[in-house]
């Protein structure tokens, strides 16, 4: 006997509801208020205000999102490709052990990890020194827009390299070992074979990592607190010192284009492919 | 000769790997042992445990937050798996209606940037007299908890065995003895799972509490946070740690729980 199906909506009901009230509901209300003035009034003031004092943050923003996630996606890619097709049992063992450590790392804490790594008198610069390759002394850190980068990748790329090298162990070994016997090196079957057949598991990957690196508070306040700094920082900080609602809104609403940006690219893919998620 | 240059060159990456990944880690470690440290010194100038003394004092701010913390999250492990287990069990079945639907409208939350949410959410709580208390916390970690819960409890109950829920119904049992009794212990380590995600999740949370909580309820990131910022690395060294304890600890063991065939299942 099927169970009822009005019986399983209703089992749903409680976290749809959730979603609605905590979830879309502020959200509609974030872009209503992008679109007001202070009076209630429709008006793009906010996005002219916006623009005029926040444009080289907006495309810092950009920068950094896309750059991290590039760098993601290349290092996902060829950690994948490694524990994959490595020769080499130990070496494939121990890239494995390594590689997973920053996965369930919060945010905070990689951000404060990173504060003092990355910083004039950090174990970075300092063992650097120690090898002969830089003087501390004249050197300044990381701390700007490149330590963003950093803990951005070093946070999110084991995440997608989970993904991407549990995809590629799927695969079919034959076209691997084909090209093998073909004489192709590890390099052309990662580019030609293997990241052709897990680009849409990578795709998903790298757009939750994108959503995920604008959604974050902590990291660039923490690594660099100076201008120019992520819109984050300004939405916050408009709250916080003006409890301006309207120019923070509207930079919300840049923050939800910059991922839609990403999810086109997404939904492209997979019309491309014909494939559903 | 060749091989000796291979394992030369292999040994020279997994080192540069090895020291991205735990180099920051090992300068977090010493922070917290550290009692002086300034530069010119590449190492902590005296070291000990007087910063520990001072984070777990019964009167300090930072154990206050931990105790605030350890409030927060058992509550949203409660309120997420009441909303998810009932979801992610209808959801498991095929025969939903509008199933696709429900599931984009579940995983909103995370196609969206979240800061400019959080906010408009505070303003709304402020108007409705929850901000600033730990209910309103516990509510805005649960919605940011809930996508992830009831994706992995929607694929526990896609993985358990219809055949044996088909064998207790035609022995006689009613539906909803099925669910309790064959479903819901079956699907158990998954929805296990999901409780110490979600427990992490509220555990590890910022940006909610920063603009929900503050400055009347403070959790341990914030308490972290708070500390950074004013160059407190000691005591933002030691809460660190305490927050990635747990983190480690569910790394080492996740995979006890799922597994990426089970995850496969949904979608």
């Amino acid at each position: 006997m099927p169970e009822r199906r009005p019986l399983l909506l209703l089992l749903v009901a409680p976290a749809l509801a959730m979603v609605l009230v905590l979830f879309v509901y502020p959200l509609g209300y974030s872009l209503v208020s992008a679109f007001t003035d202070r009076g209630g009034q429709p008006s793009l003031a906010n996005f002219a205000k916006t623009f005029d004092l926040y444009a080289t943050d907006i495309l810092f923003t950009l920068v950094i999102v896309v750059a991290s996630t590039a760098l993601t996606g290349l290092l996902a890619a060829g950690i994948g490709g490694y524990l994959v097709l490595g020769a080499h049992p130990a070496a494939v063992a121990v890239l494995r052990w390594l590689y997973r450590w920053p996965l369930f790392i919060p945010f905070i804490v990689a951000a404060q990890c990173m504060r003092t790594f990355l910083a004039k008198n950090g174990i970075l610069n300092n063992s650097l020194d120690a090898l002969g390759l830089i003087d501390v002394a004249n050197m300044s850190g990381l701390l700007d827009w490149r330590g963003i980068i950093v803990t951005f990748v070093w946070k999110e790329t084991p995440f997608v390299a989970l993904l991407v090298s549990g995809a590629m162990a799927a695969l079919d070994r034959a076209s691997i070992e084909a090209a093998r016997n073909l004489g192709a090196g590890g390099l052309r079957i990662l580019v030609e074979i293997l990241i052709p057949q897990v680009a849409g598991v990578m795709t998903v990957g790298l757009v939750l990592a994108f959503v995920t690196m604008l959604s974050v508070l902590s990291v660039p306040i923490m690594i660099s607190g100076g201008s120019p700094t992520m819109i984050t920082v300004d939405m916050a900080f408009r709250v916080n010192s003006y409890s301006d609602y309207g120019v923070a809104n509207a930079l919300g609403f840049v923050s939800y284009l910059i991922a839609g940006l990403a999810a086109w690219v997404y939904l492209r893919r997979n019309l491309a492919g014909g494939a559903v998620p | 000769m060749r091989a000796a240059l291979g394992w030369l060159w292999r040994g020279g990456v997994l080192g540069v790997l090895a020291f991205a990944i735990f180099g920051p880690l090992a300068n977090l470690a010493l922070w917290a042992v550290a009692i002086q440290w300034y530069f010119p010194h590449k190492m902590p100038l005296t070291y000990g445990f007087r910063y520990w003394g001072e984070v777990f004092k019964p009167t300090s701010d930072a154990f206050a937050s931990l105790g605030t913390s350890l409030v927060i999250a058992p509550m949203t492990v409660i309120v997420c798996l009441l909303l998810a287990v009932p979801a992610g069990y209808a959801l498991g079945r095929r025969l939903l209606p509008g199933r696709s639907v429900i599931l984009l409208i579940l995983l909103l939350p995370q196609a969206f940037p979240s800061v400019a949410v959080y906010l408009n959410i505070a303003r709304v709580f402020y108007r409705v007299g929850l901000n600033g208390t730990i209910a309103g916390v516990v509510l805005v970690h649960a919605v940011h908890g809930l996508v992830i819960a009831v994706w992995i409890a929607a694929a526990a109950f896609a993985a358990v065995d219809g055949e044996l829920e088909l064998a207790a119904r035609n022995l006689g049992a009613s539906a909803l003895r099925t669910a309790l009794t064959v479903t819901l212990p079956l699907a158990a380590p998954g929805l296990m799972a999901a409780a110490i995600f979600v427990f992490l999740e509220s555990l590890d949370e910022f940006t909610g509490t920063y603009f929900v909580g503050v400055p009347d309820v403070i959790t341990l990131p914030l308490i972290m946070f708070t500390a950074s910022i004013a160059g407190n690395y000691q005591i933002a060294a030691i809460t660190a740690l305490i927050l990635l304890v747990p983190s480690i600890a569910f790394m080492l063991l996740i995979e006890r729980f799922l597994n990426t065939e089970m995850l496969a299942k949904v979608g």
